[in-house]
């Protein structure tokens, strides 16, 4: 249907979730269910001398109480694999309930079934661990220090890996000769993810048929089955199924394979009973794959007119007690590969470290290696604004790769499909009023008081990560293809089945206006099917931004295979040529005879009725397609955030945030403005509020809601957003993906705000988050 | 988040209350459950018996008479916020509790659980304080009152004996002339006050005849700023920054977001402010 692409249509998913009528994993109920509660280190590091479990299961109603000696009795892999192998990487072993050893606080150690969560809990309480605590460390650069706590025997020095990218030599000329360098110790501090929902997990063994139905929180439900039963529960993969129900958030921290999920599969099995595990609260900060957490040291060499000439960055990545699903492409490929942002950089060196810490695991959260890369480059580029004297718009400008230099590639493997970022920064120049600003500030600053900054964040994102047999070289286990079942029905409505899994991206939504629009048909007539293995052909899910332009192109691909076939029914029905039809607003015709014309539904009930059909035609009108992109996609924009800092307490206010992004193609544009309102808060919230602080001892003192600040809307205010469009070349549809560009951009964007405001006091750089006692602190020496 | 197990007892007049709280030991008194409960649900308290005294409606309400208003315990932060009688006589106390978490909170929390938990965080002790303020409490054996800069003793602790009930705190109406003000810094996190400055001045003739601040946050209890110092002048901003300067505490309080130190820099801050923001309200 004409004017479907590119609309706002209303998300349909919303009705049932604003009433309340949403079905989450923890609302569905099984009959004969039991509830499981998993008994957790308290310890950053311990060994296990003993558990004694017989007060636990002398409670009534106690089901089982199992630990690591009843996943080895079970026979099972019993582990939690890594997914993502670098070159020399230390893989130790995960396993599913600690043995011997505890490495993390909230480390699994027991786990007890019950008839009722509460009863499960006071169970939980009563199993007896007997500890003896050992030396942790939780700070990765601590862990990296000679005489650390090992977390790892087999990991010396707590190095998981090693890795660099691009070319050190030609790094290092470039500074031995630069007119200009600038340089910055940095921190990206560790977040918790925070989806609303907690993690959940509803598993149902049937021992009758040998197979498992797990209901579960999941962004990618294959790739947790083929883990699950692969890895874990030595199922095989056609006897279970996993379905994702409705999901609450997860920014990535449902993408990967957690053992909590195969414990409650395991006491499943045993009990032939169906068991439901709901994380707390608290539960989901000690345990839920955490976000970023660097030390960076890096520096710019930049010639006389303030063009770069090199980069070097090296950096210490945590990965936690145990490498999690993706957890060693983040800091390397996601991360590494990014440095070049949007400028012509002739030589780039980064070095990764990757660093096993006593802490809950590290792994891909909103942005996942991008805002990090983001904010190291945004971070020098607004240092290096200062120091050549150009300020933080001219210096860009002056080093953007010009338009007419695409296909670019840059100096650490990526090459930018496309790319215009000149006008994206003009049109936020011209948002926020620069110059006037400028003025207001240079006011603020004669006469005292609150002092305004301004910051800018000049970013690039690659998303939808391809194709595969290039991710496989780097190490993934995992195809980054998409696929598509697309179904005519006979009366011409329309089922799509897709391997994405949408957790509130609003896929039903955008991928009915896809069809809608290539079918020529109402966005009403086709649903949209997700998160199911038994209903869905095998599919990667929802993670990287990647939903609409590697998920959406394979429905593409689909609707175009059907328009083909349907050209050769209605050319037997016409009889004409089917390379003289064309497919028009609904309609097979015969090109300039529109008068010889079937509508969709004439040829779809042909289709299924076969009674006057071509010979050489099977019947039905449906395809699946499995679309493997050439290449990312590239979004960018330029972000502007405009700060009043109360240089009295160090308090920081938000006044402006303009952000010009250019995500290719629009499906539709509230959603994607959606997407970015949420990617703001969070990269806003990653700036000024959220840390996940560890003490020395491993124990996480930002544990709860009480001191772990996610952003309100009253913190925050209204962004003022527009686009530029490039659409991406190499996807059917030119879209690019919005999903994470607000995260990776407006961390570096509120920072150089910040670092402007109190430029006059002397400061160029303060570690996130900016909380008042730092600024203040900074400001007062 | 699960509570241990607990017995569940419902009273139905302050005096059944104060019998249940005799026959069950370690019972805890139940208003609005707002600190309460999250304490049981993360183990952090696990009564045998909570005693839920949340529909006990002779404690609740706002009064005024002979210059005094009476704010019965029960009372929520939504119903002090909206007070036509606070905002004629106690307007900062109205003002603080508008501060109070969100309307959710305000609409289920009330004012005796509030300072009966005691947390440094909240909005209302100082302001008690500030407004010399007394706490009444029933026994068995009889009523007391207890004045609200004795009340609050430590973190979390009060003059609340085992058997005794809060029942309501009269406030002392401010005077004519009397600007009144309560400024928040608030924590990002628990929205809770990292700084909470409650100040009162009162001007006759151009010149300042009584002033009192009272800061929140810093110390374990309420920390009064002895503030004479403006007594007689014309309030500038130097004299009011110079007596905020004054506050002072042995050992004050701090988290991973505010230390001690910096609590104290914010209350002098926030003190000068709320003492400025009372001036100009006088």
């Amino acid at each position: 249907m004409a004017g479907v692409l590119g609309t706002s249509i209303k998300r349909r998913e919303d009705p049932a979730l604003i009433t309340g009528r949403g079905k989450y994993t923890d609302d569905l109920q099984a009959a004969d269910m039991a509830h499981a509660a998993i008994v957790r280190s308290p310890y950053a590091h311990a060994r296990i001398r003993g558990i004694d479990t017989s007060a636990a299961e002398a409670l009534p109603g106690v089901l089982a109480v199992l630990t690591a000696r009843d996943v080895a009795a079970a026979g099972i892999p019993g582990v939690v694999p890594v997914g993502w192998l670098l070159p020399d990487l230390k893989t130790p072993a995960h396993p599913m309930i600690a043995a011997d050893t505890v490495r993390h606080v909230g480390d699994a150690v027991a786990v007890v079934v019950a008839e009722d969560r509460y009863l499960a809990r006071d169970a939980a309480e009563r199993v007896a661990v007997d500890y003896e605590p050992l030396d942790a460390v939780a700070d990765v650069v601590a862990a990296l220090e000679d005489g650390a706590p090992a977390v790892h025997e087999d990991a010396l020095g707590n190095v998981a890996f090693d890795w660099e990218i691009g070319d050190r030599e030609s790094v290092d000329a470039a500074f031995a000769s630069a007119a200009n360098t600038v340089e910055l110790d940095l921190r990206n501090n560790r977040l918790i993810p925070h989806a609303i929902e907690p993690r959940a997990v509803l598993a149902s063994y049937d021992s009758s048929t040998g197979e498992m139905t797990i209901h579960m929180t999941s962004q990618n439900p294959h790739v947790h089955r083929l883990l699950m039963t692969l890895a874990s529960l030595g199922m095989p993969e056609h006897k279970v199924r996993i379905v994702a129900p409705e999901v609450g958030g997860g920014f990535g921290s449902k993408i990967h394979h957690y053992a909590d999920e195969a414990i409650v599969g395991l006491c499943s099995m045993k009990l032939d009973r169906p068991v439901k595990w709901t994380a707390t609260r608290t539960e989901t900060n000690l345990t839920d794959a955490h976000g970023r957490d660097h030390s960076t040291h890096c520096a710019l060499a930049l010639d006389a007119e303030g063009r770069i000439t090199g980069l070097r960055v090296d950096t210490a990545a945590a990965m936690g007690a145990y490498l999690s699903t993706f957890a060693p492409a983040v800091p390397t490929y996601l991360y590494g590969t990014l440095m070049s942002g949007q400028y012509d950089i002739p030589a780039i060196h980064c070095h990764v470290t990757g660093v096993f810490t006593h802490t809950a695991p590290v792994d891909a959260y909103r942005g996942a290696g991008r805002p990090e890369a983001t904010y190291v480059v945004e971070r020098l580029m607004h240092l290096a604004g200062e120091a050549t004297g150009l300020g933080p718009v001219e210096v860009r400008k002056r080093n953007f790769v010009p338009a007419d230099a695409f296909p670019y590639q840059t100096q650490v493997a990526l090459a930018y499909d496309s790319g215009n970022y000149g006008p994206a920064m003009d049109r936020a120049l011209e948002m926020i009023g620069y110059d006037d600003l400028r003025t207001e500030q240079a006011s603020r600053r004669d006469n005292g008081g609150k002092q305004i900054g301004i910051g800018f964040s000049s970013y690039i994102e690659a998303c939808g990560l391809a194709p595969s047999a290039v991710v496989g070289s780097l190490g993934a286990q995992a195809g980054q293809w998409e696929s598509a079942d697309v179904r005519v029905h006979p009366t011409a409505s329309v089922t799509v089945y897709t391997g994405s899994s949408s957790h509130g991206q609003g896929h039903e939504t955008t991928f009915s206006q896809i069809v809608a629009d290539k079918l020529g048909i109402a966005p009403e007539a086709v649903e949209v099917i997700h998160g199911d293995t038994d209903l869905v052909q095998f599919g990667m899910g929802t993670y990287g931004s990647r939903s609409a332009a590697v998920g959406g192109s394979a429905i593409v691909k689909s609707v175009e295979k059907i328009i083909e076939k349907g050209k050769k029914i209605a050319a037997h029905l016409l009889e004409a040529s089917a390379e003289d039809l064309e497919y028009v607003d609904g309609s097979f015709r015969v090109a300039g005879s529109p008068d010889r014309a079937l509508a969709l539904g004439d040829v779809a009930l042909q289709a299924y009725l076969a009674h006057n059909y071509p010979d050489d035609l099977e019947p039905g009108l449906s395809a699946t397609s499995f679309y493997d992109p050439a290449n990312f996609t590239y979004p960018f924009g330029t972000h502007v955030c405009v700060v009043e800092v109360d240089t009295e307490t160090g308090s920081i206010d938000l006044l402006r945030y303009a952000a010009v992004d250019d995500v290719g193609n629009v499906i539709n544009p509230m959603i994607v403005d959606g997407q970015l309102h949420g990617g703001l808060a969070q990269g806003i919230g990653q700036a000024l509020w959220e840390n996940a602080v560890y003490d020395d001892s491993g124990q996480l003192v930002s544990g709860s809601l009480m001191d772990y600040a996610v952003p309100k809307i009253h913190n925050l205010i209204p962004f003022e957003l527009d686009r530029t469009t490039t659409p991406c070349p190499h996807n059917p549809l030119g879209v690019k993906g919005v999903g994470e560009a607000g995260a990776i951009a407006s961390p570096a964007a509120v920072v150089n705000a910040v670092v402007d405001a109190l430029a006059p006091f002397g400061i160029s750089h303060i570690d996130m988050p900016l909380t008042p006692e730092k600024v203040w602190r900074a400001v007062n020496g | 988040m699960y509570p241990a197990q607990f017995d569940y007892r419902r009273a139905g007049s302050v005096d059944e209350a104060l019998g249940l709280l005799q026959e069950n030991e370690d019972a805890k008194l139940m208003a609005g459950g707002h600190s309460l409960i999250p304490m049981m649900k993360l183990r952090l308290a696990q009564p045998p018996v909570v005693i839920d005294i949340g529909r006990l409606d002779e404690l609740r309400g706002i009064s005024e008479a002979g210059g005094s208003v009476r704010v019965g315990s029960l009372t929520t932060h939504a119903d002090i916020a909206a007070s036509d009688v606070l905002a004629a006589h106690c307007p900062v106390l109205a003002e603080a509790a508008g501060h109070i978490g969100d309307a959710q909170v305000r609409n289920r929390g009330t004012i005796g659980g509030n300072i009966a938990h005691a947390d440094p965080g909240s909005d209302i002790p100082p302001v008690l304080v500030l407004l010399g303020a007394s706490v009444h409490l029933q026994s068995p054996s009889g009523t007391r009152s207890v004045a609200a800069g004795d009340f609050f003793q430590d973190l979390l602790m009060t003059d609340v004996g085992e058997d005794e009930i809060l029942t309501h705190v009269d406030v002392p109406a401010l005077g004519a002339g009397t600007g009144s003000a309560y400024l928040k810094f608030e924590h990002p996190a628990s929205g809770y006050a990292v700084v909470g400055a409650a100040a009162s001045v009162t001007v006759q003739d151009g010149r300042c005849t009584a002033a009192g601040l009272v800061v929140g946050g810093v110390g374990a209890v309420p920390t009064a700023v002895d503030v004479s110092s403006l007594v007689g002048t014309d309030l500038s901003d130097d004299a009011i920054a110079a007596a905020a300067s004054g506050l002072d505490t042995e050992d004050p309080i701090g988290d991973i977001f505010a230390s001690g130190d910096y609590r104290v820099h914010v209350g002098k801050v926030y003190g000068k402010r709320a003492l400025a923001a009372a001036r100009d309200r006088a």
